[in-house]
């Protein structure tokens, strides 16, 4: 669509309401002016697919009323598990761009369609040739009495997430326990908000009125499957459940909850997640065709029912829907820019397909999931036991896929996804069964399939990137196609696709470690092993090129550290170490760093802890708890380390691995000695792991956790190795990991005495040490092993491969060979001379340092109390009174 | 930054068995004290500067202001290569910068922003460097 001159100069009402934006766009006749409305995830599309095709000519004015940079608020609930508001930021540079004029945090208040144009809630009236409506939605909340006491909430903006996440901190605090809180609405977002709660430590349950979880997608089985992994994650759910009105106190906040069957509830604070309401005021107010369910009315142009304003995203209404989903969104949003750039285009429908993505629990539906066409047939596999629902739904003829469900076990999805409407290829069942998603085969995907939903990415579009631009691998397929660069659910199958036609055209999937060497991980290790070589030098002449990286330096120490046992600063080893194994200390923001003596198990004596306390106080440090039940000692400077290893070693203990990828702690309950319910010695088992693995470097990081009954206070199965006591013998769990993706370890064998335990670990470690890609977890790593789990068992128990006696060599190797690596160093000259902080001033403090008091400790200084703004601070080391 | 082999016609002065900083050449620490491909800070003044003893026996000069953190910590990022440039990675957030130009060459998603770099001579077994930062 073009503009002609008049349409695009005119200029009404320009006396009227002055304005810089409107004004300065139409100095030049050949500018089209277009004005977006909302600056959200469909709006951010929009630009970006309007201003990498079109000319210096557009001029974009886009207006927001969230005071921030379009963000990726599918991924908000990752905001929780640590991600700024600056992570979330999309792509700044289509903002950026100089077509493009950003008014960020003012509203559009009214649109004059005679004038054609838009006035801002500040006064800033802009004049548009054509005008897009993204405005999104809004959360809803529930219409009872009491809905908007303190400590209720909704869950859609950064806004929300952050005022959320600071009431639930203060509210905690005031009331000096973790908080009950209630997520009234169970569909997909209710899930990722009581993960979220839990993550905060709240006691979550989940209500919903209707019979079932996710009710929007997911049949009654499904629902009933879903539930049972919910709970099992230790979030209670409420169904059939409607809540009547909102308790407060008389302060005002939130304390309870009425449902409809006379029931009440404590609760401390409410999350809303029942459903979005299109922010269709605008349209309303310009008398634009407006949905009497709400949302404005479009066509498949995307264009409303005036031709020079269009609507894309929640916002608008196909059909008489509107979806609360980014990918029919994105599909609008090109279909717009498409059709302003002239080309021709059309929003084919909306594909509802979706995956929950709350960790640790695996739900997808997507295509026809009730089976509402006729004569559809159901394929289902229920193992209730496992917690896993599957079903299919096939056309009449059982041979094209219409849709489906997959519940505990999603990992199909990527796969089947794409073959919706298409020819199912080979038996049903084969994608239902356990393994089915890694067996189904992509090759015969046609090029017209969607494999990426998010960005529209088809399975020829991808073929094309690796056959035409040169693409090799995920990353640049990613950069490339934008394939899996939303949602993510879609890179394995992505990453079948390329390997399939690199296969194709002779090469293969690159797993080269890094520019230098044309190996992974576990080639090297193999290498290495079977040359002999032990130095960095001779294994790059000899496997690679160049000089190395910050990638393979550290993965070679690691390998060597396993080969060879040699200490970490020997020689040139010292010079492959990683941030922290650099000097054996962890890092700080400030360059400095924190030194954490080894307390295994997390026993200590008292003259111990004596011993800690003076020497942080002789130091200056500042002292915290570690979540590995040790005590982190803060603000050493390099130059320092030495001499307080010496004060820990001259009192009998070492200092400890907290960083590098290498066994960290054991973590240990009090166990059988002092606990009324302890079966086992927890304890004396975890000091025996912790001195038995110490030490060990390894593909990630390492921990251990020993709980001495079923209760699992040591949370053991949230570790890479988890034992846990019972009446007859040990119960190992491999596995588990915390951070960014938890992971709950899951059973590898039952009933061990102390030998069969040691032995059990013994292999599973040296395995994984052996045989794992670098930064990969253990729970990746035995998912991905020939046979998964069961495979593994037959590794370690029937020695399937025959290399059980390899590993427990290896193994008695590491034990026998460990040595206090810091002890070590302060016994050797040649070793200390890297801990002077200057060549030429080896012990003069690093000037920049500098340190304020907080709470009674010292804390890096900030930039700004640098700069002197009066608050106290001190250089390298500060007096704190007490 | 560069390397000049005693052979090269140093800045007057240079070569001689003075320790003293002839002109604005600094004498800063054997070549002795140095480790190959284990940097090690220095102060030059005021500045805090990192020195890179290479492989092929080469010596540079780069800030130890890691632009990105706002610490003093280049001389602790691990040394290597990428393709032909020699490079350190800051230990911190992992940019990598050329150790001739301090160019950032691996910006980890960030604004580019390089290190400032000295000049650097290595003269028998001293090193010295040039106390103007280009
Ligand atoms: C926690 C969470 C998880 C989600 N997970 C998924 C998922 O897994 N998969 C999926 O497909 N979808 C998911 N969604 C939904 C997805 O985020 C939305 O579908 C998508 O963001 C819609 O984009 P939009 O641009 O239409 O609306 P929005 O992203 O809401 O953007 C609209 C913007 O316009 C602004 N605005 C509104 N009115 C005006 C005005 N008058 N003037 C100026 N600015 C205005 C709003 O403040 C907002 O910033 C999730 C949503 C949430 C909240
Ligand atoms: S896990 Fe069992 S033995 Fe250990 S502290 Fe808890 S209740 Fe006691």
């Amino acid at each position: 669509m073009r503009f002609t001159a008049t349409s695009r100069k005119h200029n009404a009402d320009e006396g009227a309401t002055p304005d810089a934006y409107g004004n300065a766009m139409t100095t030049d006749g050949d500018d089209t002016r277009i004005v977006v409305a909302g600056a959200g995830m469909v709006a951010h599309r929009f630009l970006e697919s309007l201003l990498s095709r079109g000319g210096p000519e557009w001029r974009v004015t886009l207006i927001g009323d969230e005071p921030r940079h379009p963000y990726d608020r599918v991924g908000l609930t990752s905001f929780f598990a640590g991600s700024s508001p600056d992570d979330l930021e999309l792509e700044r540079a289509h903002v950026d761009d100089e077509r493009v004029r950003f008014l960020r945090g003012d509203t559009v208040a009214r649109i004059d369609r005679a004038a054609s144009r838009v006035t801002t809630r500040s006064g800033v009236s802009v004049a548009y040739d054509h005008l897009v409506l993204a405005t999104g939605s809004y959360a809803a909340r529930l219409a009872v009495d009491g809905y908007d006491h303190d400590g209720c909430f909704v869950y859609r903006t950064l806004d929300d997430v952050e005022s959320l996440e600071a009431f639930v901190r203060r509210r905690s605090a005031e009331l000096g326990r973790p908080l009950v809180g209630t997520v009234i609405g169970g569909g997909l977002l209710g899930l990722e908000a009581a993960g979220a709660l839990q993550g905060l430590e709240v006691d979550c349950t989940v209500v919903q009125s209707s019979d079932r979880l996710m009710s929007a997608q997911l049949d009654r089985p499904a629902g009933d499957a879903l539930r049972r992994l919910i709970e099992a994650r230790g979030i209670r759910v409420e169904t059939e459940s409607v809540t009547t009105r909102l308790d407060a106190d008389r302060s005002g906040q939130v304390i309870g909850l009425e449902f409809r069957d006379g029931t009440y509830a404590q609760t401390d604070v409410v999350v809303f997640t029942v459903g979005v309401r299109p922010r269709d005021e605008l349209a309303r107010g310009a008398e634009l065709d407006v949905h009497p369910r709400g949302g404005v009315v479009i066509d498949a142009a995307c264009r409303t029912s005036d031709p020079r304003i269009s609507a894309i995203g929640e916002v608008a209404n196909f059909d008489g829907m509107c979806v609360g989903l980014v990918a029919p969104g994105y599909a609008m949003a090109e279909v717009a820019a498409t059709r302003l750039l002239g080309g021709v285009a059309a929003f084919p429908g909306y594909d509802l397909s979706t995956k929950l993505k709350l960790s640790g629990v695996d739900v997808a539906s997507f295509g026809d999931a009730f089976a509402e066409t006729s004569g559809a047939l159901d394929v289902v596999y229920a193992d209730p036991v496992a917690g896993v629902y599957k079903k299919l739904v096939l056309s009449d003829d059982a041979k094209t896929l219409l849709g489906g469900i997959l519940v505990g076990d999603a990992s199909a999805y990527g796969s089947l996804r794409p073959l919706v409407g298409g020819a199912l290829g080979g038996d049903p069942v084969a994608y239902l069964v356990p393994s089915g998603g890694v067996a189904a085969s992509t090759g015969e995907l046609p090029d017209a399939a969607l494999v990426c939903s998010c960005n529209s990415v088809t399975a020829g579009t991808i073929r094309t990137a690796v056959h035409e631009q040169g693409c090799t691998d995920v990353s640049a397929v990613k950069s490339c196609t934008k394939a899996g660069a939303a949602c993510g659910s879609c890179v394995m199958m992505v990453k079948q696709i390329v390997g399939a036609e690199l296969a194709k055209s002779g090469a293969a999937l690159s797993t080269a470690l890094c520019e230098h060497f044309e190996l992974s991980r576990r080639e090297l290790f193999d290498a290495v092993r079977v040359s002999g070589l032990s130095t960095f030098s001779a294994v790059i002449a000899r496997f690679g090129t160049g000089r190395g990286c910050d990638i393979c330096k550290p993965v070679l120490a690691s390998i060597l550290s396993t080969l060879t046992g040699t200490h970490v600063l020997d020689g040139e080893n010292a010079t492959l170490q990683d941030t922290n194994d650099h000097v054996m200390a962890n890092l700080q923001k400030d360059g400095s760093y924190s030194v954490v003596p080894r307390i295994p198990g997390g026993e200590v004596t008292p003259e111990g802890l004596l011993v800690i306390g003076e020497v942080a106080r002789d130091f200056g440090l500042y002292t915290k708890i570690t979540g590995g039940q040790r005590i982190d000692m803060f603000g050493a400077r390099l130059e320092q380390l030495p001499d307080i290893w010496r004060r820990l070693v001259d009192a009998g203990f070492e200092s400890g691995h907290a960083y590098g990828k290498s066994l960290r702690t054991v973590k240990s309950c009090v166990g059988s000695t002092w606990c009324r319910f302890g079966v086992q010695d927890a304890v004396g088992l975890a000091v025996q792991l912790e001195l038995r693995y110490r030490g060990l470097r390894s593909p990630h990081k390492l921990k251990l956790g020993v709980s001495g009954c079923a209760r699992e206070c040591a949370e053991a199965r949230g570790k890479d190795v988890g034992v846990i006591a019972t009446e007859a013998g040990w119960n190992m769990y491999i596995g588990g990991n915390g951070g960014f993706t938890p992971r709950h370890a899951v059973l590898l064998a039952e009933g061990l005495d102390d030998d069969e335990l040691l032995t059990a670990i013994d292999r599973f470690l040296m395995y994984y040490v052996f045989t794992a890609d670098r930064l990969q977890r253990t729970a990746p790593w035995f998912e991905a092993l020939d046979g998964g789990i069961d495979g593994l068992r037959g590794v370690i128990f029937d020695d399937r491969l025959g290399i059980c006696a390899d590993l427990d060599a290896a193994m008695a190797r590491h034990v026998d060979t460990y040595e206090d690596e810091w002890r070590a160093t302060l016994d050797d000259p040649e070793k200390l001379r890297r801990f002077a902080s200057f060549v030429n001033a080896p012990t003069t403090p690093d000037p920049s340092l500098a340190y304020t008091a907080e709470r009674g400790q010292p804390r890096p200084a900030t930039d700004a109390e640098r700069l002197g703004s009066g608050v106290p601070i001190a250089g390298t080391t500060l007096e704190v009174r007490r | 930054m560069t390397l000049m082999d005693s052979p090269t016609p140093l800045a007057p002065g240079i070569g001689l068995a003075s320790s003293e900083p002839v002109t604005d050449w600094v004498r800063v620490c054997d070549v002795a004290d140095l480790e190959v491909e284990r940097g090690r800070a220095a102060l030059l003044g005021d500045a805090q500067i990192a020195l890179f003893l290479l492989h092929d026996g080469r010596v540079h000069a780069v800030s130890n202001f890691d632009p990105y953190s706002r610490a003093n910590v280049i001389s602790r990022g691990i040394v290597g290569s990428r393709a032909d440039r020699p490079t350190v990675a800051s230990p911190m957030y992992k940019q990598v910068f050329d150790l001739r130009t301090g160019a950032c060459l691996d910006t980890q998603g960030k604004e580019p922003m390089s290190l400032p770099t000295w000049p650097v001579a290595v003269d028998g077994r001293r090193v010295l460097v040039q106390s103007v930062s280009q």
